[in-house]
């Protein structure tokens, strides 16, 4: 059983991203706060990355810096080598449900980014990216018509349909109530190995990150520090009452100090 | 009104008209019992508007005062909604003309009418040049607020995409703060009908408000100055349901919260 497991989970592949010694201070009202405090990271091509921490520790900001909406006050990140200066439409952010844009219908919000492409190609992969995220039917729905879960997958198709290489995901699924989330992380699964994109997700539910991640980056609270990296090795489908799960989750409730029990 | 569900179709119309028929008899009664010989009846008002109507003047004067308000108002969201949106995007720019803006705004149009008649003398341009004053201002606040009100989430999503700045401006900016320009747009079109009739009473020689003083000046026609503002009136009503149509495209719906 170890051997099988040991054999799918660790895929020996190039770096696809990597933080160099980042730091991150602000400064308002002449205090200064740290936030990120010497960050590195490594994240493989196609690997499915978490980075988990208590509300308000730096994660998000670290994802914005990655993304390239922050500059870091030190330190740079490397995507394929080369150093990230901007937001970039072959990595793109995936905000909570409320980042589709109201005024476009679910074909408009899906093809906002495809306008450089021909008329004809931009149709086929409306079409093909709505089917995608089960939305058929709903192409010329507004968003103010759909569910929270909808609205989040819909933001999702927007994200893959200009077939980016990563996706940032800034807890997406953090407005949503527990029976969508639970579907909607078993959705991302499933684009995840049908596209193979780089992902990096951003979360403060263990669960969450156990279910979904290739390995778990456990930050400390603020200023964020890196206290673990975890790697979760269970082939999907997870069996989230598995021993090996438990054992995974559990560790991770001990790293963030948490006795696991209420 | 406490269950509006339950208003029946029909009564939606019957109540207010009945009320309208009370208010006509009413004042008919009133002219009638007092013996006014100034104030008209009804039944003048009317005579007076079938007159204006037999002279080819009614038609004429709606005309005038509404192609006055269409030009002015054009002109006034043809400029303010650019520059409302340059200005909320470039704050540093905002902030130079802002004190400007904010000072020349509360000066009422009608305080312009003796230098629009300086720079158009009487007739349609000082009355368009009003108009647009008066709309130009409320539009660009409008649009200015409407761009700082942008979630700075729907920016970074259209930088994510690739977007250069004017993409961003037409694509997110503009779209995103259209519910904003909309209410501005509508107060200001009100406020552009309240003034054209000013500008025509002062400096006109013809239209809705010329009407007015006009029907006043010569021979004390108080059927046709009534005749007059009942037609500004209801006019302003039409102009005002016209736009609120607009609210109820999906495209804008979103940004009124009343609506769901």
């Amino acid at each position: 059983m170890l051997q099988s497991v040991m054999a799918i989970a660790p895929r020996a592949v190039e770096t696809k991203l990597r933080a160099e010694d980042i730091n991150m201070v602000f400064r308002r009202d002449g205090k200064s706060t740290n936030v990120l405090d010497n960050i590195n990271i490594e994240v493989g091509k196609g690997e499915f990355l978490c980075l988990l921490g208590p509300s308000g520790c730096g994660k998000s900001t670290l994802l914005n810096i990655v993304a390239g909406f922050l500059e870091p006050s030190s330190g740079a990140v490397r995507i394929d080598g080369a150093i990230v200066n901007g937001p970039d439409p072959r990595r793109i952010f995936v905000f909570q449900e409320r980042g589709v844009f109201p005024w476009l219908t679910v074909e408009g919000n899906i093809g906002f980014g495809l306008f450089k492409m021909s008329r004809v190609e931009r149709e086929r992969r409306i079409e093909h990216y709505v089917k995608l995220v089960g939305l058929g039917g709903f192409e010329k729905a507004y968003p103010q018509e759909l569910s929270g879960g909808m609205k989040q997958r819909l933001e999702v198709a927007r994200a893959l349909a200009v077939n980016p290489d990563m996706l940032f995901l800034d807890e997406p699924f953090g407005a949503l109530d527990s029976i969508t989330r639970l579907i909607m992380r078993g959705e991302l699964l499933r684009l995840w190995e049908a596209e193979r994109k780089t992902i990096i997700f951003v979360t403060h539910d263990i669960e969450e990150a156990v279910q979904l991640a290739d390995r778990v980056v456990v930050m400390s609270a603020r200023p964020a520090r890196i206290q673990r990296i975890v790697k979760i090795n269970i082939p999907h489908p997870r069996d989230i009452s598995s021993r090996r799960y438990l054992e995974l989750r559990d560790g991770i409730f001990a790293e963030i100090g948490l006795a696991h029990q209420i | 009104m406490t269950a509006p569900a339950h208003v029946l179709r029909w009564e939606r119309y019957f109540w207010p008209a009945l009320l309208a028929i009370a208010f006509l008899a009413l004042w008919h009664y009133a002219v009638r019992w007092t013996g006014s010989k100034v104030f008209p009846s009804p039944l003048g008002v009317q005579k007076g508007l079938a007159e204006l109507a037999h002279k080819g003047l009614l038609w004429r004067y709606i005309g005038d005062s509404l192609r006055r308000v269409g030009i002015g108002f054009s002109a006034a969201v043809a400029s303010g909604i650019p520059l409302g949106l340059t200005l909320g995007w470039y704050t540093a720019a905002a902030q130079v003309v802002n004190p400007v803006i904010q000072m020349v705004r509360p000066i009422s149009p009608i305080a312009w009418i003796p230098i629009s008649i300086v720079l158009f003398g009487v007739g349609d341009s000082a009355a368009i040049f009003l108009i647009f004053l008066a709309a130009f201002f409320p539009i660009v606040l409008a649009a200015m607020n409407g761009v700082g009100s942008v979630p700075s989430m729907f920016r970074r999503a259209g930088r994510n995409f690739g977007l250069g700045p004017v993409e961003l401006l037409t694509r997110v900016v503009f779209p995103a703060s259209l519910p904003q320009i909309i209410i501005g747009l509508r107060i200001s079109l009100g406020i552009a009908w309240l003034v054209v009739v000013a500008a025509e009473m002062i400096a006109g020689d013809s239209g809705l408000g010329y009407l007015v003083i006009d029907a006043r000046n010569s021979g004390k026609r108080y059927d046709l100055v009534i005749a007059a503002m009942l037609l500004i009136g209801l006019i302003g009503l039409m102009l005002d349901i016209a736009f609120r149509q607009l609210e109820t495209l999906k495209a804008i719906r979103w940004g009124f919260r009343s609506e769901s």
